[in-house]
């Protein structure tokens, strides 16, 4: 029976069942009949590049819409290669939703920049305000943080996460006015400056619903007492300054609190901390699934394998290196159903001190069968322990190893990684995020283009020996949405070999390759659909280096290039070229 | 491969060849690259800051730490700002205390940012002043030497080095004194 025959408001009813943002996309291409009627009832609208399409058009489509997630700038933006003034500003959304009759409820961004004015007009023209979620975005001080806890009376979640906030010392946690009771999540472990405790306190005493507390470094043990017995319902929680005298009584009255607080399910922070108190938290460890330790550098070695051995539910671990290979061995034995770990290193240009290395992984992989997503950085890496690690784990969703030294070959045999990340790609068949690193040639590009067939996205650096690597990547994965590459010898041969494969993709970054202008302006004129964005920074353009810009030779240093339906932006810095 | 920057191009053979053209042997041959700066440092190159640091610490002994490639390795600079406060801060303002020993003639000033706990402070000051601090317990404080760690805390006490939690020591601190002999004693100690 054609579902055309039924009503809209049914058809409408069974869309509601559909909530991911494929199937929702899907759905409105199957006919013109079903695209108005998604377009009337979507609620939730992703944009991850938010160059691709503008505000006015999104309203347009969408006048329902009440949650907006953008993303703005390239991934390599996170490691200092993109300047900060390139682009991926929020205002002008937020400008076009106030101007319109959108009743935004919330809004979540990463990687762009957000300024204090923007915040406030975000706090005053949505009466509904629910909920707002910043990931590493920058551009705005607490100031602006104060607008938000000021005039959103229905406020439920204000999450910073990692975000560069200049700290004014104002007091944005005392602009919560008494009448706001509506609190399930507040983060603002980012912030560096003095608050308010007393403020504080009364907050979350005023807050029944809170579920998640993120502090940040200036709040102290006692105060953590005061919150925890405010709020023994915590499901999520971040802990500041836990330093103290394990003799004194505000200690033992946080041990007594922490056995009320059995709800607590994810534990972070610890941004200062005495190891010797880290005996109180135990109790809580039975019930962990989420564990982030990675900004919690004042804890060694044991004193995380003494904590992590109470943790036998826990599913994620975020931690530092200085764990060791023994401690993820502990790790290894007690955290069955570990799915996600994270190793940090803790100080990234020590290349002497080896924490971990390929030992640590391949315990992992024996001990944790469910494991499914890693971020490792170590100092070496073999072929033998990736084949390992591959014969063990096969259900890799993402597999981001990082060898801190950029070129490093397998230190038992001098050969490079290729056979290891070729076993990793053929035994993770639903493999979606790959990073490689170490000594590669274009054979592990090889491997990937054959065996990563639902890889989404792939980060590359100082790899592979010629064109022919990239394009056994851009040949071989169907599913490609995201490629980042730098410093590797790809050129123009690579680039424009197939130019439609850009159109299904979401975005290419190429950065110190061997990729010209020329090749760069043919690209940018063949394919409309595309931005094709040149990056170039040269402090001091001398007239020589002037004339030399404009000659199509030019190795481009950085490319940014990405699909869009509404052609070139109109914000970007003088430096940066639109092809 | 570094490239100068007022390139001479009458040197290079250049092959003009449009990019993307099928003529694979033209690509094979290295055409004239032009470089607007030379980002691709390889990792031998350019001088780390981290490297000055390590040249003046009289106690480092491991080697210069590799230069740094711009962007590598690939972690957030919120997450590199964070995980060494530590370092970062003792640039600007260190703890800088007085340290002084029974029968030194002077005294010295150490900063105690650039510890990251007891065993490298007590190591530190061994070396500075030529002496040997004993084994630490809880219970009966320096066994087996009869130079002792002290400091003058901020109620103005003088306490045993070692007793309380790192942090909460190196707030509260405001010098040391390395107790010899008879004075030592009354703390408890052999």
């Amino acid at each position: 029976m054609n579902m055309n025959y039924f009503p809209d408001e049914v058809v409408e009813h069974v869309f509601d069942f559909i909530t991911s943002h494929k199937d929702r996309n899907s759905v409105s291409l199957v006919c013109k009949s079903w695209y108005k009627i998604e377009r009337y009832s979507r609620q939730r609208v992703f944009i991850g590049n938010c160059y691709s399409i503008t505000p006015q058009r999104l309203i347009a489509r969408f006048p329902g819409l009440k949650s907006l997630t953008l993303k703005g700038k390239p991934h390599f933006a996170d490691f200092n290669l993109v300047p900060h003034d390139w682009g991926g500003f929020v205002y002008p959304w937020i400008k076009a939703l106030a101007k319109s009759r959108i009743g935004l409820e919330e809004l979540r961004l990463k990687r762009m920049v957000v300024s204090d004015d923007s915040l406030e007009l975000l706090s005053k023209s949505f009466p509904n305000f629910k909920s707002l979620v910043l990931v590493s975005c920058e551009g705005f001080t607490t100031d602006g943080v104060a607008a938000i806890a000021a005039n959103c009376r229905f406020l439920r979640e204000l999450d910073l996460q990692e975000n560069e906030v200049e700290d004014h010392r104002g007091h944005w946690l005392s602009c919560f006015p008494e009448s706001c009771t509506s609190l399930v999540s507040l983060n603002f472990a980012c912030l560096k400056g003095e608050i308010n405790l007393a403020s504080l306190e009364r907050l979350v005493a005023r807050s029944p619903n809170l579920k998640s507390l993120r502090l940040n470094r200036v709040v102290p043990l006692d105060t953590l007492q005061k919150l925890l017995m405010r709020a023994p319902q915590l499901v999520d929680l971040g802990i500041g300054s836990y330093v103290d005298d394990p003799s004194s009584e505000v200690f033992s009255k946080l041990k007594a609190v922490i056995q009320l607080c059995n709800s607590i399910r994810s534990l972070s922070g610890f941004l200062e901390v005495a190891p010797c108190c880290m005996s109180a938290i135990y109790p809580i460890c039975e019930n962990l699934t989420f564990l982030n330790l990675s900004y919690a550098p004042g804890l060694q070695g044991n004193d995380l394998t003494k904590l992590v051995q109470h943790c036998r539910k826990l599913q994620r671990l975020w931690i530092l290196d200085c764990i060791g290979d023994k401690g993820l061995g502990v790790v290894a034995s007690t955290c069955k159903e570990l799915q996600e770990l994270r190793v940090f290193p803790s100080d990234p240009f020590d290349a002497e001190n080896a924490a971990v290395t390929e030992e640590g992984l391949v315990l992992i992989s024996a001990g944790c069968p469910k494991l499914n997503s890693l971020l490792y950085f170590c100092h070496q890496m073999t072929n033998a322990a990736l084949i390992t690690v591959a014969k063990n784990c096969t259900n890799f969703i993402r597999f981001r190893l990082c060898i801190l030294d950029p070129v490093k070959a397998d230190p038992v045999t001098n050969q490079p990684l290729d056979e290891g990340f070729g076993a990793i790609v053929r035994s993770n068949k639903s493999l979606k995020r790959l990073s490689l690193s170490g000594l590669l040639t274009d054979q592990v590009f090889l491997y990937i283009g054959m065996y990563a067939k639902k890889l989404e996205m792939l980060s590359i650096a100082f790899a592979g020996d010629s064109n022919k690597g990239m394009l056994y990547v851009l040949n071989g994965c169907k599913k490609l949405r995201k490629l980042e590459i730098r410093d590797c010898p790809f050129g123009d041969v690579a680039l424009l070999q197939d130019m439609g494969k850009y159109e299904t993709m979401r975005s290419l970054w190429m950065s110190s390759c061997e990729v010209t202008l020329g090749a760069c302006k043919t690209l940018a004129k063949k394919m409309p659909s595309l931005n094709v964005e040149i990056i170039n920074e040269s402090e001091k353009l001398e007239s020589e280096q002037l004339e030399l810009s404009f000659d199509d030779r030019l190795l481009v240093d950085k490319m940014y290039l990405y699909r869009t339906l509404v052609g070139d932006r109109k914000d970007a810095p003088e430096y940066v070229w639109l092809l | 491969m570094a490239f100068e920057k007022d390139l001479n191009l009458d040197a290079t053979e250049l092959r003009l060849g449009l990019p993307g053209s099928s003529d694979e042997s033209a690509k094979n041959q290295t055409p004239a690259t032009l470089r607007s700066n030379n980002k691709r440092a390889l990792p031998e190159e350019s001088m780390s800051s981290n490297a000055t640091a390590s040249k003046n610490c009289d106690q480092e002994t491991a080697p210069l730490p590799k230069a740094q490639v711009v962007g590598w390795p690939p972690i957030r600079s919120y997450r590199k700002n964070n995980l060494q406060p530590k370092k970062s801060e003792g640039e600007i303002s260190g703890i800088y205390v007085k340290v002084s020993m029974d029968g030194a003639p002077y005294l010295r000033k150490i900063d105690l940012k650039v510890f990251k706990g007891y065993p490298e402070l007590l190591k530190a000051l061994e070396e500075m002043f030529k002496f040997k601090a004993g084994e630490y317990s809880e219970r009966e404080g320096y066994n087996g030497s009869e130079f002792v760690p002290t400091y003058e805390d901020k109620d103005g006490d003088w306490m045993l080095v070692g007793d309380v939690p790192w942090e909460m020591f190196t707030n509260s601190c405001k010098k040391l004194r390395i107790m010899k002999g008879s004075e030592a004693r009354g703390l408890g100690c052999v």
